[in-house]
């Protein structure tokens, strides 16, 4: 199996016995481009430009609203990103969010995917539950959230809360007391499934056999779980992890419909979407996803390196 | 395990065996009152959908009162048919367009390699990285200039890039595990390109092209910041339409509930058809 780092030097063997003419290895080397170049064109023109673009875009005054004041603008706009509170705010929110929502769902998703693993009736059915909240499209379910379940006057809880406690019973108005932990409580429901699916994977991927051994040495289940288990499941916790954040950086479904970005909820890719559609400063919203952009650069520079030593432990 | 250790085993270690059966039951009650109660939401939408708007909002719940089709009424009386159509066909569309572009490019990144491939690898992977929010205000400019806002091959396209590193990476891990010696055994038998492609790659690719197909589908069926921003009245996709919820007032319950009902129905049905893909699909082909 050919794998990210040993394959560059390994390859060389391939090419075949005779040593090809220059001008014929040129012409082979396009052969080996060829198929692949649709697709990185493809990518460099959608994804590079509009980025150089918003680069460009970020180092100008430029507000849709004040059409004759378009220039250059320095440094101007990063400085109102970061000195302004909203947008502060954004970034704290984003935070917060991404790690309250990947923490909470990766535990859970452990806990969930250590009782999947357990062979018992009817396993496929659960599971099959367990993975429902994922299958919802992200709007939809914000909106069952917000509409159907925290709604003060006719959502779940209070009905249930009602019917529970009688007429007297408290009737808070959940989204508006804790807005922000409404909407993770939300995101954590959709992406346990997420997490537990990759965890279980990892799971039942363990070399039985060694497991089996340990138990007759007579170790116990805990001493198995943090020896043996935790250190395999290690690198799928790390895939899911970042996957998980990667989208959650993003979210903006679940912000845009249970608050509207309002009390406080406004992370990032909301602050962007709102500068730029509303307010449409344009100078602005580029700067601050100049800022996402290096945010995520960062992780990423970690993140990758995981990602590396996952796929090549499985790609052998 | 257990079963054998009882065979032998003294009284003792019976009660043991017994108390294990005991938790054993226990963890298993337990992972069925999580999974009802993840799916249960899902379940009083669906439950919800079926009732008449004013027992829908009554508190406490009418659980059993009777069944209603008002709410599929009025969504469909909305007319929501041209959005589905289009999210329909962003979704297929660009799916097709992913693989035509993922396959040829995940055979050139593994079974004849370009040189520095896994740097080309890593490229795909780091567009993943990037916040679509960042790329959003100049598409939306170039888009306004050259009038191609509110058309849907605009999201087709947004969609395929969206898509396309994540079809690479897992249909690449899937070529991957061809074994090099089977590909020069049919070099040496003579076998030509096309020969090598339907005999050997096909049949190990096929299960990733189908969990690659189901994944770039849910994504693009789910997708909302660009559908929103880039689309009007004709393109308009399915979730846009569902943000007409968003802040609506009085009577509705019934209605939302199976409007988000239907729009989720695809990615349900494709999703629970293929469980295992989805895994696959998930984790870019990392987890099998």
């Amino acid at each position: 199996m050919s794998s990210a780092v040993e394959s560059p030097t390994a390859k060389p063997a391939a090419e075949g016995p005779k040593k090809p003419s220059r001008a014929l290895a040129k012409s082979g080397a396009w052969a080996r481009r060829a198929p692949l170049l649709p697709a990185l064109v493809f990518m460099i023109i959608v994804t590079q430009i509009p980025f150089l673009a918003t680069l460009f875009i970020s180092f100008m005054h430029w507000n849709a609203y004040y059409p004759d004041d378009r220039g250059f603008a320095g440094i101007d706009n990063f400085k109102s990103v970061l000195t302004d509170v909203d947008a502060r705010s954004a970034i704290l929110v984003t935070i917060g969010l991404t790690v309250g929502v990947v923490l909470v769902s990766l535990v859970l998703g452990l806990a969930i995917a250590l009782l999947l693993d357990r062979k018992f009736r009817g396993r496929g059915v659960a599971r099959t539950l367990m993975i429902t909240p994922f299958l919802i499209v992200p709007v939809a379910a914000a909106l069952l959230w917000k509409h159907a379940l925290y709604n003060a006057q006719y959502g779940l809880f209070n009905g249930v809360l009602k019917f529970v406690l009688g007429d007297n019973a408290p009737q808070p108005d959940w989204i508006s007391n804790h807005p922000l932990i409404a909407i993770i409580v939300s995101l954590v429901w959709q992406w346990t499934p997420f997490m537990m699916l990759i965890l279980l994977a990892g799971l039942q991927s363990r070399p039985m056999d060694v497991v089996e051994a340990a138990k007759i040495d007579g170790a116990s289940s805990w001493q198995i779980f943090t020896n043996m288990t935790l250190p395999h499941l290690r690198q799928y916790i790390e895939l899911s992890g970042l996957l998980g954040a990667i989208y959650i950086v993003q979210n903006f479904d679940s912000v845009f419909t249970i608050t509207s970005g309002g009390l406080g909820t406004a992370n990032l890719p909301y602050y962007i979407y709102q500068t730029f559609y509303s307010a449409h400063d344009y100078g602005t919203a580029s700067a601050a996803g100049v800022i996402v952009v290096i945010g995520t650069i960062i992780i990423a520079t970690f993140a990758l390196r995981t990602v590396l030593s996952l796929f090549r432990e499985e790609t052998r | 395990m257990t079963t054998v250790k009882e065979a032998q085993a003294g009284p003792q270690m019976r009660a043991a065996g017994g108390k294990k059966k005991r938790a054993g039951v226990l963890l298993t009650g337990a992972t069925w009152i999580i999974s009802v109660l993840f799916v249960f939401p899902v379940v009083w939408m669906i439950w919800t959908s079926f009732h008449s708007e004013t027992d829908a909002a009554s508190n406490p719940p009418k659980v059993l009162s009777s069944f209603s089709v008002q709410g599929y009424k009025s969504f469909f009386g909305s007319d929501p048919w041209p959005t589905i159509l289009n999210s329909l066909t962003a979704s297929v569309v660009s799916t097709l367009l992913v693989l035509c572009l993922a396959l040829p490019a995940a055979y050139a990144l593994s079974i004849r390699p370009v040189k520095r491939w896994s740097d080309v690898l890593f490229f795909f992977l780091s567009t993943k990285f990037m916040p679509v929010v960042a790329a959003l205000l100049p598409v939306y400019l170039f888009a306004e200039k050259v009038h191609f806002l509110d058309n849907i091959w605009l999201l087709v396209i947004l969609y395929t890039s969206m898509n396309l590193p994540i079809a690479v990476w897992m249909l690449r891990s899937f070529l991957a595990e061809i074994p090099a010696e089977m590909l020069e055994a049919a070099q040496v038998d003579g076998a030509g390109l096309l020969r090598t492609l339907r005999e050997i790659i096909a049949p190990v690719i096929m299960p990733g092209i189908a969990s690659a197909a189901l994944i770039c589908f849910i994504f693009s069926w789910n997708e909302l910041l660009f559908a929103r921003v880039l689309t009007g009245t004709r393109a308009e996709t399915a979730p846009v339409f569902l943000t007409g919820f968003v802040t609506s007032q009085g009577l509705f319950l019934a209605q939302v509930c199976a409007a988000s009902f239907v729009v989720s129905l695809p990615v349900l049905a494709a999703g629970f058809a293929a469980q295992d893909k989805l895994v696959q699909g998930l984790s870019m082909g990392a987890v099998r």
